[in-house]
């Protein structure tokens, strides 16, 4: 097996049938392989993803990053696209489903691809991993530090121009194996709603292996931001290659 | 984390982008992750018309000590307009 993947922008097909802009890392070889769709923070679709997509490319996965602001403003920059989502309220939870539908299906469409896809996502992509694995058929999914999976959003009252709600009545239909990063110190998601959701899962039979590291706290995988954590980033990009190592191998 | 906190401002006024002066229609206002700034979150500002483009904008990132010093000058100046001029 050839180490070699190729890291190029594509087109997928997205929510509702739209073509949408998308980052991909593919293997260059023929060896059957599983692949994972990467999901970016609220902020957009930016350079330090794209280089979590070329990670797993360099892991041995097809990966594939779907610009969730293409909807926005299709063409912009995509700090502008970005800032034009935001300013309609963020990405809406169905279009992010239908979104991730499509990358799924592009990964499973290459010619190299065994069949088998999970999926990741950082911050706010960390709550939409867990909803898109609760809302579509995925084999392992990656929650990072993603706030509002359990807790309490109220506090964003007054702010209307959001999508946001915790997904308490989608976890019963959490369909694949779940791995759960977070900093003991993170406020959102707290580790009172990392333990409330260790429990709701435990109730509902779900499988599921979390992690909090002592000494970080939010994005402590983000190696451009004072957050970063190179402790906890370094585990944890370890238990993620295992997790989908596992879990997407043929 | 990402906050989801927007607010929105009806906005009359120009601005200078990419590719110079352009009238403003909306501004947005909110604490996230910035794209550059060297923080992990900032007070960030979009002054936009959306009729023109997503690229129709002036964007910036400022650290929640600038943005409330900013936000201080900013009324101040505003308070010491001679009456009649503003």
């Amino acid at each position: 097996m050839s180490d070699a993947f190729l890291s190029t922008t594509v087109r997928i097909t997205g929510h509702e049938g739209a073509e949408i802009e998308a980052y991909a890392a593919i293997a260059q070889d023929e060896a059957p392989r599983g692949g994972v769709v990467v999901i970016h923070h609220l902020p957009g679709y930016d350079d330090g993803t794209k280089e979590i997509v070329r990670r797993f490319g360099h892991l041995g996965f097809n990966a594939v990053m779907p610009n969730l602001y293409w909807h926005d403003a299709p063409g912009a920059a995509p700090d502008d696209a970005a800032a034009a989502g935001r300013a309609k309220g963020g990405v809406p939870d169905e279009r992010l489903v239908g979104d991730v539908a499509g990358a799924a299906q592009y990964l499973r469409s290459l010619p190299n691809a065994n069949g088998k896809v999970g999926v990741i996502g950082y911050c706010s992509g960390g709550r939409q991993s867990v909803l898109a694995a609760c809302s579509l058929p995925l084999d392992a999914a990656v929650d990072c530090y993603g706030a509002f999976v359990t807790g309490d959003p109220s506090g964003l009252e007054g702010h209307p121009l959001r999508h946001i709600s915790p997904l308490y009545d989608k976890l019963p239909n959490l369909n694949c194996p779940l791995l759960g990063l977070f900093g003991a110190e993170d406020k959102h998601p707290s580790p009172e709603e990392v333990a409330e959701l260790e429990q709701l899962l435990t109730k509902f039979g779900k499988s599921f292996d979390f992690h909090s590291y002592p000494g970080a706290g939010h994005a402590f995988f983000a190696v451009e931001r004072p957050a970063f954590r190179p402790e906890a980033a370094k585990d944890g990009w370890e238990r993620v290659a295992s997790f989908f190592g596992k879990h997407l191998s043929a | 984390m990402c906050t989801y906190i927007t607010a929105k401002v009806d906005t009359e006024g120009s601005g200078k982008g990419a590719e110079g002066w352009f009238p403003l229609t909306e501004t947005t206002v909110y604490f996230d992750h910035p794209v550059h700034a060297s923080a992990d979150h900032t007070l960030n500002i979009d002054f936009r018309n959306p009729d023109r483009g997503a690229g129709a904008r002036v964007a910036v990132e400022l650290t929640a000590e600038t943005a409330r010093a900013l936000a201080t000058a900013i009324l101040e100046t505003l308070d010491a307009v001679p009456e009649g001029v503003a």
